[in-house]
């Protein structure tokens, strides 16, 4: 299971909680995962976040690899100038 | 790559030779979106509404249409329905729907046989106004009985029973604030107010469009990022983006501005009914600045809590931005994640508020919403450390981030250089210049994420043995030459041996603009993995030609060499010879990429500025500016430091004088260069930088992106300056003449 932190206005469509597991092997799957366990994340997710793994923001690359141990962060998405 | 595999000792990387579109651009040769022109071309004008907020009652287009050389007129009712989101508000503010929604905002574009005509025609459209009551102010569109700018415009997170004008709230933090706030000595808020700014790019949005009844069309147009304008102009005309191809200018300047869209559909939509003719359209200053994307303006609160060997134990934000009318263009949650970005404070609260305003749509300016944050963050902390008698550079020691850090907005920082940009400032001559009276120094940091993005480059060998890499992010400030001595450094050929492209739509997957200061980044990282191909395939062809096993090739100094001794005897094959012959060793040979590319590093910065304030006029002079910024590996030292001394001609424009000033009836007060006072050369001094490198972990060279960072800073680094200087401390921008005398004089 991967440990994802939310932040905390999203708690409400997780009956509270800011850190949820989901059962994921990639990005993508996290996402999907945290839509299918919390329906209320969908508007949010489908709106567009940038997901962090191990530090590192991977904005658009659902591929991207995701362990057990990673440090998985979802956070509003950047956009640059 | 690993960090450990970036080494130093480059041939190319860190010189700084000519940029390559050099000589086009001081002779007049570079072409600028206004420099097209096509046979048989029809030039457009647009009717922008005078009113702030009105319900469009009738258009009338007759005495128009009956004007000796008008060829057509488009208005909402040309456009397709059934949008929604994003695309929606794109087509909204190209051609106003039901309602005009803030001054400036297009209505109607007719086509004509002459820029002159067209002008005519669009006085002769007839638009009737029911005009609505209106609000400009942040905190006035905030209250429950402001006017309604888009009812139902609240999206999922914002709390029951807010005012119509909230769009978006968002709330982030860690730790227990009030426990944190207990355990300082000193705690104190105060409330901060930016104004909006635009981007100032000297070039205006300009282009033509041509597109046939059969909706196959094409564009050349001054952006930031061709795919974003075939997907948003395809998206607006309800046309397949595939059918449409477009080319990019040479950009004068765009900072964000250009990675949208404002009047670009048009072109193509009265090309369309003006039986496929091509048209130009081109907007004045005074276009550009009512209704090309300015940034927001915000209002914050900022409470922050000291110890008083300067050690921050909470910190609390309240940021409320307008972003015109729509939805989505507020920067207020990148404000949010940047505002502690640059601190390790245990206890955290953020609370951001999106708010609609009958003003243009913002749009992206460099480290969007960053300077904003920092203004008020910055500014906080530096009157802490004035009332507790601290260094301000010390305190940033002591509070800073580095490798292994948690952010403020969640994960933990992987390698950094805030703290050694602190150093590198402290240590500069400039720190230690005595002042005289009326005189200040005034220090802050900022911080930008970078980004990655959608990223597509080809590189192809020439007969000659040169390089052409063809990429997608159109080149704003040097970034032909970056990727150039790049590639001369990955293949081992001069400089002069690559030739970069900047390509249309059609030649290339889909790149991203150039925005989020990626394209040296990103475009860099992928010419670096199609150049392994190219390299790969030399190799291949030097090893059928010595007759041994491909994987006993390496490449190195622009050449194939066995691999080792057991590889055999060969002289080297250079990139010329294999290049020659490539026609008749299996045809010819190139590379690509293409990817979504991570590893963005941060880039972190410190700016010192030394003001002296007139105390009879509140002028406000820059004596001496450094920037110090860590560009991870600067590949073109001249152009990164352009761009360090740019955010920081720009940040002193906003920080001192630029604004936009509304009128009680709603209208822009100043949409020229003349009453929007930029910065000129006079305001300005010598900008000095010091470029720090902690390579990024995330690029072969260890890139992270510069040009965004630099604007963040100045904003609170000459508040900070003008109080040190007149002990009057400024929490509204512009600090401009009036507004500092009137400071000095309340201080009494």
């Amino acid at each position: 299971m991967v440990e994802v932190n939310l932040w905390s206005g999203l708690r409400k469509f997780t009956d509270g909680a800011e850190v949820v597991e989901v059962e994921a092997k990639t990005v993508g799957q996290v996402l999907d995962a945290l839509i299918e366990a919390h329906p209320g994340l969908g508007p949010v997710i489908e709106a567009g976040v940038s997901v962090a793994v191990d530090g590192e923001v991977v904005t658009g690359g659902r591929q991207m690899p995701v362990a057990p141990d990673s440090e998985v962060f979802l956070m509003q998405q950047i956009k640059g100038g | 790559m690993a960090k450990d595999e970036i080494t130093k000792g480059y041939t190319w990387i860190g010189t700084t030779p000519d940029r390559p579109d050099g000589l086009d651009k001081v002779t007049g040769r570079a072409r600028y979106g206004a420099d097209f022109s096509l046979p048989n071309m029809l030039h457009g004008a647009v009717v922008r509404s005078p009113h702030a907020h009105a319900r469009i009652v009738k258009i009338d287009a007759t005495k128009a249409l009956a004007l000796t050389g008008v060829k057509a007129v488009v208005t909402r009712a040309d456009l397709p329905t059934g949008l929604t989101g994003e695309d929606l508000y794109l087509q909204e503010n190209t051609l106003a729907g039901e309602k005009a929604l803030y001054d400036g905002h297009a209505v109607a574009a007719v086509a004509a046989t002459t820029a002159l005509i067209a002008q005519d025609a669009a006085k002769l459209i007839e638009v009737e106004y029911e005009v609505l009551p209106h609000v400009t102010d942040v905190d006035e569109a905030m209250k429950p009985d402001a006017p309604v700018i888009l009812p139902g415009c609240a999206d999922h997170s914002v709390p029951e029973g807010s005012a119509p004008n909230v769009a978006r709230y968002i709330d982030f933090g860690r730790g227990d604030l009030d426990a944190g706030f207990a355990e300082a000595d000193v705690v104190r808020s105060a409330h901060y107010t930016t104004e909006a700014t635009h981007q100032g790019y000297i070039e205006p949005h300009a282009a033509v469009g041509q597109m046939g009844a059969d909706g196959k069309g094409e564009m050349w147009v001054c952006t930031q990022g061709q795919w974003y304008i075939r997907k948003m102009c395809s998206a607006v005309l309800g046309t397949d983006p595939a059918q449409l191809r477009v080319t990019p200018s040479e950009i004068g300047g765009g900072f964000g501005g250009k990675t949208t869209i404002f009047m670009e559909p048009l072109p193509l939509a009265l090309s369309k009914k003006a039986g496929g003719r091509p048209v130009k359209m081109v907007m004045t200053r005074a276009e550009v600045l009512r209704a090309t994307g300015p940034t927001a303006s915000a209002s914050m609160d900022v409470k922050m809590g000291m110890k008083k060997d300067g050690t921050i134990t909470a910190a609390r934000v309240d940021f409320r931005m307008q972003g015109g009318p729509f939805p989505g263009a507020s920067p207020v949650g990148e404000a949010l994640s940047c505002a502690f970005a640059c601190y390790d404070i245990p206890n955290l609260g953020h609370h951001g508020w999106e708010v609609l305003a009958n003003r243009p749509k913002c749009a992206a300016y460099r480290a969007p919403g960053s300077p904003m944050a920092a203004y008020a963050v910055e500014s906080m902390v530096d009157e802490l450390c004035r009332e507790l008698g601290l260094d301000p550079i010390e305190v940033r020691l002591k509070n800073g981030v580095k490798e292994g850090t948690r952010a403020s907005f969640g994960p933990k920082y992987k390698r950094i250089g805030l703290v050694e940009t602190l150093e590198a400032a402290k240590a500069h001559p400039n720190y230690a210049v005595e002042l005289g009276p009326n005189q200040g120094r005034g220090v802050a940091s900022g911080f930008w994420f970078n980004h990655g993005g959608e990223t597509s480059v080809s590189m192809a060998i020439t007969e000659d043995g040169t390089a052409q890499v063809s990429v997608g992010t159109p080149d704003i400030g040097g970034s032909r030459a970056s990727i150039a001595l790049m590639a001369a450094e990955t293949l081992g050929i001069p400089y002069e041996n690559v030739r970069v492209n900047i390509v249309e739509t059609g030649a290339l997957g889909v790149n991203e603009p150039t925005h989020g200061s990626r394209a040296t980044f990103a475009s860099g990282k992928a010419m670096w993995e199609a150049a392994q191909g190219a390299i790969k395939e030399m190799c291949k062809r030097a090893a059928q030609k010595w007759d041994i096993d491909p994987e006993a090739v390496t490449w190195k100094d622009g050449a194939a060499h066995p691999a080792g001794e057991n590889a055999g005897k060969f002289e080297p094959m250079t990139i010329k010879e294999i290049a020659a012959e490539m026609g008749k060793t299996g045809g010819p040979i190139s590379g690509h990429h293409e990817s979504t590319p991570s590893g963005a590093g941060p880039s972190f910065g410190t700016h010192v500025v030394d003001v002296e304030v007139d105390p009879e006029t509140g002028h406000t002079k820059v004596l001496r500016y450094l920037v110090v910024q860590d560009a991870g590996t600067a590949i073109h030292p001249a152009y990164v430091e352009g761009q360090y001394q740019g955010g920081a001609a720009q940040g002193i424009g906003w920080a001192l004088n630029e604004a936009y000033i509304y009128g009680q009836d709603g209208r822009l007060q100043n949409p020229i260069f003349l009453d929007y006072r930029m910065p000129v050369a006079s305001d300005l001094p010598m900008i000095d930088t010091v470029i720090v490198e902690v390579p990024n972990p995330g690029h072969p060279f260890g890139v992270r992106g510069v040009g965004e960072t630099g604007i963040t800073p100045p904003l609170p680094a000459l508040a900070n300056a003008i109080h040190a200087a007149t002990g009057a401390r400024l929490r509204k921008l512009p600090m401009n003449p009036p507004a500092v005398l009137a400071a000095i004089r309340a201080k009494g």
